[in-house]
């Protein structure tokens, strides 16, 4: 089908020109573009204390930094990633972008506080970013006390401001979503025929309300016993050093399924849409949604296995782990089950999708080993821990933001990135992924315990294979910033739908115009409805909705 | 979600003199040994009793959807699983002792 | 002279749509404050169940006629806010502000009372940290109930101040004529926030002044 040029037609890009009309926007797109250049900033940030990480270990001794530094690399580099990328990053770009336009609204219900959510978050990465230039954090992002509270001499006040500051900016985007997908769905437009991506960020933005709070008080807590000299984790008081961990560890597990939900919404559309099938199980996948992020509040004490915890509160967390693996679970399947029989195509987001299901297994089984009392006795604090999750934040939730970057970038700048570079991309950091870190597996189960500088002598080879397939997997990263960056000027002009693929949001023009469509439709079909041989019907204009 | 009901300056005069009666008793009980925990757990129950009032009429949620109960209680609900799931922990710990012993 | 209900923002359907999801969206952020102040209930409950007599015997310290009255103020001030409201659902502006006036007064009296009760304590040197002073074998986790008093009345107590400010662009408001019957949403929104608050202190009175008294 024609359309207009791009640059004739207005569009929420070219409607206003100037950094005020950015800086001061309440429209939901482009304030994922606010969130997509601050995200990837962080994201290198983080990337640039992993290399640092990875180079030290090349070597069994500690000769590229000391000790007290690695402490430093190994603490930003884990707070850098999961507070202000990992968490923000589907949500609040693809989220922010999406959500309205899945479910047929001109916005989010609130824009002026999405909007200063960005602000939040960057309020919050500013002092993070100063307490790092002024020599950083030396405790791990978890900040266990009465380390962090009481005895280091780094930046750790400094640092949970931010990370304070940078919650309120979590749970103002939950807020959002929750209210809009409640009360702002188009006519016909009913819970059970929304994208499962739009389920997905429900889910996740309930944890953002219930769990992000309580983080923010504990970590207050940490700066005012720092400013202070509030007792209340200190030993020599009687402070119960696990109390931290509890109230930590509250929020911190959930958080890890704020990560990967989104991701999870993600793999759903690009499934259906690259197997042409609508998705097995609609309403399991939907409620697994719901399933894990309530599942995933139960659990915390999983982390706390070796801390002194009770044994028996400890088998409680450890059977209740198990419990939550059985949704996500139920989600690996039923993508399976719609890619059968699918017409699979292999475009560069179904080869990040596809990478999805397979490093998301493996590293869901492996928190499985970790969930079991006995093996995390001796897997704790070793590499094992790290391979783990990391299979699941990098493997996982990366690839499938990578996967939705790709997928929805024609809708978002009215370009096609260059597909066969693409999917070089993705080959190589599905290559150098696992190069990193299944030798990380490996190393734990061997006893390589985390955070240390050294290492003995025999663990080497497995650490330089690591960290050569950390080299690969950069190159893989900088790939898509370069060729994404260049479709902006250079790239094919896409149509309204390039994928031929299902959603309100491919029923309006590629920029979208700031109020996403020119008449709000009325949904009259269930979701993924890609037996239908003619879009055009799909979604007729105005009129009454139909039954499904 | 709100029905905009108006409720009536008697109702609410009646609730506000409600929750000042049981601040008085509160206070009042607290000086009285009761005996064990039990003390704690009438303060409580007081405190219950008064949040309940303010929540189902003075913020309106008695005439309120089911949307607005739900969120409501997801919260104290939320509250209680932090609560009762952490204190799990220290209220076991010595039960290892006692069973090595 | 007072205008009509402003019209609704461009991004919803209508009036209805906008207060459905206006108010929606403050019961969220209520469920998220009790989750906030959640931790520090933990934290309390926690410690009070390690050391009973040391909490008991610290709490016994706190003026505990302040913290009745107190409660009390608290209470008067949401039913002043709840006719406030009502009044505001009826279209009527002045009694409105009155209403107002008064939270904010009623307000303003609990925060002097948390002020003379901090200065008390301050010279009583029962501020945890290093002028501490608490001649007791339990000196160790009074102080411990101390700093949760201090954080929890403390975070209380910004939430208050928070809620006077928010009351006062209320009056301002309403005296601008921008609220009626037909429109007064952040009227009624601002009331459940002031009322939450009133909950925290409900529950923040027994569990910090009374739970030793009946020790004697």
């Amino acid at each position: 089908m024609t359309e207009p040029i791009a640059e004739r037609r207005r569009h929420y890009l070219n409607v206003h020109y100037g950094l005020t009309s950015w800086l001061f926007t309440t429209d939901h797109k482009r304030i994922a573009w606010l969130y997509l250049v601050s995200v990837t900033f962080f994201f290198f940030v983080g990337g640039l204390f992993a290399t640092l990480i990875r180079l030290e270990l090349l070597t069994p001794q500690g000769d590229l930094v000391q000790a007290e530094t690695y402490n430093k690399l190994f603490t930003m580099h884990g707070v850098t990633m999961i507070f202000f990328f990992l968490i923000p990053a589907i949500p609040a770009v693809l989220g922010n972008f999406l959500i309205p336009m899945m479910i047929g609204a001109r916005d989010l219900a609130f824009p002026r506080l999405n909007l200063a959510s960005w602000y939040i978050y960057i309020l919050g990465g500013l002092f993070t970013l100063t307490a790092a230039a002024a020599g950083g954090v030396d405790t791990g992002w978890t900040f266990y006390t009465p380390y962090s509270s009481i005895y280091s001499n780094t930046h750790v006040a400094v640092t949970v401001i931010g990370i304070f500051i940078t919650g309120f900016s979590s749970i103002l985007t939950g807020l959002n979503f929750i209210v809009t997908i409640h009360t702002m769905r188009a006519p016909g437009m009913t819970w059970f025929r929304m994208p499962l991506f739009v389920w997905a960020h429900y889910a996740t933005s309930l944890i953002f309300i219930l769990g992000t709070p309580v983080i923010a008080i504990t970590l207050s807590l940490v700066a005012l016993e720092r400013l202070f000299g509030l007792g209340i984790f200190n030993p020599e008081l009687g402070g119960d050093p696990l109390l931290f961990q509890h109230l930590f560890w509250f929020y911190s597990h959930p958080a890890v399924y704020i990560m990967i939900l989104p991701g999870m919404g993600v793999i759903s559309e690009l499934i259906t849409c690259f197997s042409r099938k609508r998705i097995f199980g609609y309403e399991f996948v939907a409620f697994s949604s719901l399933a894990i992020a309530a599942l995933g509040f139960l659990v915390w004490g999983h982390h706390m296995f070796v801390s002194g915890q009770s044994v028996y509160a400890s088998m409680i967390f450890s059977l209740l782990s198990m419990l939550v693996a059985i949704p996500s679970a139920v989600k690996v399947f039923n993508w399976t089950a719609t890619l059968y029989k699918g017409s699979i195509a292999f475009d560069a987001p179904m080869l990040y999708a596809l990478g999805f299901i397979g490093l998301f297994t493996a590293g869901g089984l492996t928190g499985l080993f970790l969930a079991t009392l006995g093996v995390d006795i001796h897997v704790h604090d070793t590499y094992f821990v790290i391979a783990h999750f990391h299979y699941i934040m990098v493997g996982s939730a990366v690839m499938a933001y990578l996967g939705g970057l790709h997928f929805w970038w024609p809708k978002m700048t009215g370009r096609k990135y260059p597909e066969n570079v693409a999917r070089l991309a993705a080959v190589i950091i599905f290559l150098g992924f696992n190069l990193t870190f299944f030798p990380q597996f490996v190393l734990g189960y061997l006893g390589m315990p985390r955070r240390y500088h050294i290492y003995p002598p025999e663990f080497q080879v497995l650490n330089v294979l690591s960290t050569a397939g950390a080299s690969i997997l950069a190159v893989g990263y900088v790939l898509p910033l370069v060729y994404l960056i260049g479709s902006l000027r250079y790239g094919a002009i896409a149509g309204m739908n390039p994928w031929n693929a299902r959603g309100l949001e491919w029923q309006t023009p590629s920029p979208p115009p700031t109020g996403n469509f020119d008449v709000t439709p009325t949904v009259v079909e269930k979701a993924y409805a890609y037996e239908s041989l003619e879009p055009e019907i799909l979604y007729p204009p105005g009129g009454r909705a139909a039954d499904a | 979600m709100n029905s905009r009901h108006i409720v009536s300056v008697g109702l609410y005069t009646a609730i506000f003199g409600a929750l000042v009666l049981l601040t008085l008793a509160t206070a009042g009980v607290a000086f009285v040994d009761l005996g064990g925990e039990l003390n704690s757990i009438v303060a409580l129950t007081i405190a219950v009793v008064k949040a309940l009032l303010v929540i189902l009429f003075f913020m309106h949620v008695r005439y309120s959807s089911r949307l607005t109960w739900v969120f409501a209680g997801a919260g104290f609900f939320w509250l209680l699983i932090l609560l009762v799931l952490t204190m799990a922990d220290p209220l076991s710990r010595d039960w290892l002792e006692a069973v090595i012993q | 002279m007072p205008e009509t209900a402003a019209a609704h923002a461009h991004h919803f359907d209508d009036l209805e749509q906008q207060h459905q999801a206006s108010w929606l969206g403050m019961w969220v952020f209520l469920a998220s404050e009790i989750m906030f102040f959640g931790g520090m209930f933990l934290g309390y409950t926690i410690y009070r169940t390690a050391y009973p007599q040391a909490f008991a015997d610290a709490s016994n310290h706190l003026d505990v006629w302040l913290g009745t009255v107190n409660t009390a103020v608290l209470i008067c001030s949401s039913f002043t806010m709840a006719l406030a409201v009502r009044a505001a659902q009826l279209g009527r502006p002045k009694p409105a502000i009155l209403f107002l006036l008064l939270t904010i007064v009623l307000g303003a009296v609990f925060l002097a009372i948390k002020f003379t009760e901090y200065y008390a304590k301050f010279i009583e040197h029962l501020v945890p940290g290093g002028a501490f002073v608490y001649d007791d074998a339990l000196a160790a986790a009074a102080e411990i109930f101390f700093s949760f008093y201090f954080a929890m009345t403390g975070m209380h107590a910004l939430h208050m101040l928070i809620g006077v400010g928010l009351l006062a662009t209320l009056i301002v408001k309403t005296a601008r004529g921008r609220f009626s019957a037909d429109y007064y949403t952040p009227v009624e929104l601002i009331g459940l926030y002031w009322h939450f608050v009133d909950i925290v202190w409900i529950f923040l009175f027994p569990l910090l002044y009374l739970m030793g008294r009946h020790f004697g």
